[in-house]
């Protein structure tokens, strides 16, 4: 009884759980991200690609307030050279209240926040949205996939239809995966927008892909990290959990056998 | 301590006497540790263990993260950013502590639905079960401010919504939940004392975890059979139970760390699974997510809170009755706590003389639907507040009341129980036997 109850609460744990995100939103398109999966990790150069995008284009509006702009020399991240991240750092002016004026950013200053007001700050815009929903795969998707707030910056980027309107003044431009379908951010990439030194490819979509890449870097810049602890923490628990099954197996042999035997 | 015969400490080194005539703490450890424990727990009492642990857990983790939080309203943020990037180990701290406290509860409901099934709310183990709800209202209120303190979406909207409730008891409302917040809203005031609650309460739970550990070990644990332990004297007693260390202490330090591979699979490879990506976002009072929705844990409670909306006729009734004091939103409240305390009353709510649902047929089923009821609460919890979902959620929500309140007290009366074994040893000589299904007479030896 409490055995077949038990299999059924886990099942029912599973699904009330993975149910509870569910919202209006339908999943957007997958991409299959270098990170995505216990093992994925960040591709160094893609992250370096989507950096080129965020400075040429995203910075004009977006911020990124709270990434530090010295972690862009993080081996796990886009691990640009010591002397590049000064240089980049350069590119920044911000404000210091020592000296109550700006100043040229040196890398330990964070990037600047966003430059207008209706255009959010993207440090955590890959966490912040989830492009899959509801019981879709249960955990399993997620363990796969991540939850799709990169999928979803991706469907974004590539998701407008053409269509313009003015509403009170402001131009909305529609798109097919902002919650609404009226966004006021103008189309910012239409491919081959920028050219890359390593030769990839720059249309709508590959561009679109590195960029969020890129956001989801700054959003859990550790994820490597963390995913090498699970893994770690995973097979010693393994090995911990076979010791005590054989060490709790032969304290209660004894004590079993008495029985047995009748 | 325990009412079961068993050998005590006896100091005999001259230190040992020494100290115990001065601070008896080794016997207390002894027997706390050698308690007689029923040899036929079966795998659901093991979550006392995962508790323990989680408490732990969640103490050593929660003092790391204060130590590099910031608790006022324009740093508690960028100081959870500051924890996720600049501090060593900070964001496996950070999620360990936020996957912890879903440990926590998954245990915690492990733990209540096992008393439940198997009794051990009933005599004389009714201050264990009060002592236990009491230090789950208590994990409910530091999860709930917990939540509050990284100061995104959710914890914002969820604070106003879950404090608004205070608001709706007639008369003292307002006053009561400006007294909760500091203030007219939730600003900093609010969060600096969510924050310092925070710290405190899970002390005040690890009191209560002493004294619930007091309690069960007075009366002795309840057993899969709900047949008492014979206690006549040290040897009856040895044949129906067996210390707690070795044997139930590696039992469960098992099924600990099978537990701990999913829950570090969790931590390490989806750690936001279970929260909501709104939280990513800083808490904006101006600016309402689309759908407020509380933690995965609180759901059942909070569909249970919505359920009772004005048009369902026992809320016009109460309306009516009491002169137009009790709404539909105090009314609703009202069924929230009350949910938790018809649970707190089972022990008097419970007529049957038997204790185990094992032996219970028709208990079972109810039993069996009761769950299923809590699940179905959780997922509707998590729905907007639409229908189909209003109809269903007051379909559960009334349920959870008729079985606490109906048929508990009915069943003893009209069921009629199956045979239940004399012995735990007969229990657990079957449980080995697997065959012979126990009818041969336990002719085991002394445990000696």
């Amino acid at each position: 009884m409490f055995k077949k109850l038990a299999v059924s609460m886990v099942a029912a744990f599973a699904l009330a759980t993975g149910a509870f995100a569910a919202g209006e939103a339908k999943n957007v398109p997958n991409v299959d991200f270098s990170f995505d999966g216990p093992f994925g990790s960040f591709d160094q150069n893609q992250l370096q690609r989507g950096l080129q995008i965020y400075t040429e284009i995203c910075a004009a509006c977006h911020g990124l307030q709270y990434v530090p702009i010295r972690t862009l020399s993080d081996e796990s991240g886009p691990g640009l050279p010591a002397d590049q991240v000064r240089a980049y750092a350069e590119f920044y002016e911000v404000f210091d209240p020592a000296i109550d004026d700006f100043r040229t950013a040196i890398p330990n200053d964070h990037f600047p926040s966003s430059n207008l007001e209706n255009a959010p700050d993207l440090s955590l815009m890959a966490k912040a949205r989830a492009g899959f929903h509801g019981p879709y795969g249960l955990g399993i998707n997620q363990l796969m996939n991540g939850m799709g707030g990169a999928e979803y910056i991706t469907a974004l980027l590539t998701g407008y239809t053409g269509e313009e309107k003015e509403e009170a003044g402001a131009v909305l431009y529609e798109n097919k995966w902002f919650p609404g379908g009226w966004i006021a951010m103008a189309p910012p990439l239409y491919g081959d927008d920028t050219e890359f030194a390593d030769g990839a490819a720059t249309d709508l979509q590959s561009l679109s892909e590195d960029v969020s890449a890129f956001l989801m870097w700054t959003a859990e810049p550790k994820m490597m990290a963390r995913k090498q602890a699970g893994f770690v923490g995973v097979i010693f628990l393994t090995i911990l959990s076979v010791l005590l099954y054989l060490t709790n197996k032969r304290l209660w042999a004894p004590v079993k056998a008495r029985y047995k035997s009748k | 301590m325990a009412g079961i015969p068993h050998d005590h400490y006896e100091p005999k080194a001259a230190w040992e006497k020494g100290l115990a005539k001065r601070l008896p703490i080794v016997g207390l450890m002894y027997d706390t540790l050698m308690i007689p424990t029923p040899k036929n727990l079966n795998w659901m009492w093991i979550w006392g263990i995962v508790l323990t642990f989680c408490l732990a857990l969640q103490i050593i983790t929660g003092i790391v993260l204060a130590m590099h939080y910031t608790p006022h309203v324009n740093e508690a943020f960028a100081s959870i950013e500051h924890i996720m990037r600049n501090v060593n180990g900070g964001a496996m701290l950070r999620y360990l502590h936020m996957n912890g406290a879903s440990l926590f509860f998954v245990a915690v409901y492990a733990h209540i639905f096992r008393g439940l099934y198997y009794g051990s709310y009933k005599a004389p183990r009714e201050i264990t079960w009060i002592i236990g709800m009491l230090i789950y209202l208590l994990m409910m209120g530091t999860a709930f401010m917990g939540y509050v303190l990284p100061w995104g979406q959710m914890s914002f909207w969820g604070a106003t919504v879950i404090t608004g409730l205070f608001g709706a008891i007639p008369f003292v409302g307002d006053a009561l939940q400006t007294w909760l917040l500091g203030g007219p809203a939730v600003d900093n005031a609010t969060l600096n004392r969510f924050f310092s609650l925070h710290y405190l309460l899970p002390f005040v739970i690890a009191g209560l975890v002493v004294v619930h550990i007091w309690a069960f070990h007075t009366t002795g644990n309840n057993n899969p059979t709900g047949v008492e332990v014979r206690r006549t004297s040290k040897e009856e007693a040895e044949k129906d139970t067996l210390p707690f260390w070795p044997y139930f202490v590696i039992k469960d330090l098992f099924a600990l760390a099978i537990i701990l591979v999913v829950f570090f699979a969790i931590v390490g490879f989806m750690p936001n699974y279970l929260g909501h990506p709104d939280n990513y976002i800083e808490a904006n009072p101006l600016a309402t997510p689309a759908h407020i929705v509380p933690e995965w844990y609180f759901l059942p409670f909070y569909a249970i809170l919505r359920a009772f909306t004005p048009d369902v006729w026992i809320v016009q009734f109460a309306t009516f009755i009491s002169g137009g004091i009790i709404q539909a939103d105090f009314f609703g409240v009202l069924a929230m706590f009350g949910a938790i305390a018809v649970m707190a009353l089972a022990p008097w709510l419970d007529t049957s003389s038997v204790r185990s649902g094992r032996y219970r047929p028709m208990f079972k089923w109810w039993f069996a639907l009761l769950v299923v009821d809590f699940f179905v609460l959780m997922w509707v919890g998590a729905r907007p507040a639409e229908e189909p979902y209003n109809t269903i959620a007051l379909i559960a929500s009334t349920y959870w009341f008729v079985y606490f309140l109906v048929i508990l007290p009915l069943l003893g009366v009209i069921e009629k129980p199956n045979a239940q074994p004399e012995t735990i040893e007969e229990d657990f000589a079957a449980s080995m036997g697997k065959g012979d299904s126990g009818t041969a007479a336990p002719s085991a030896q002394p445990a000696e």
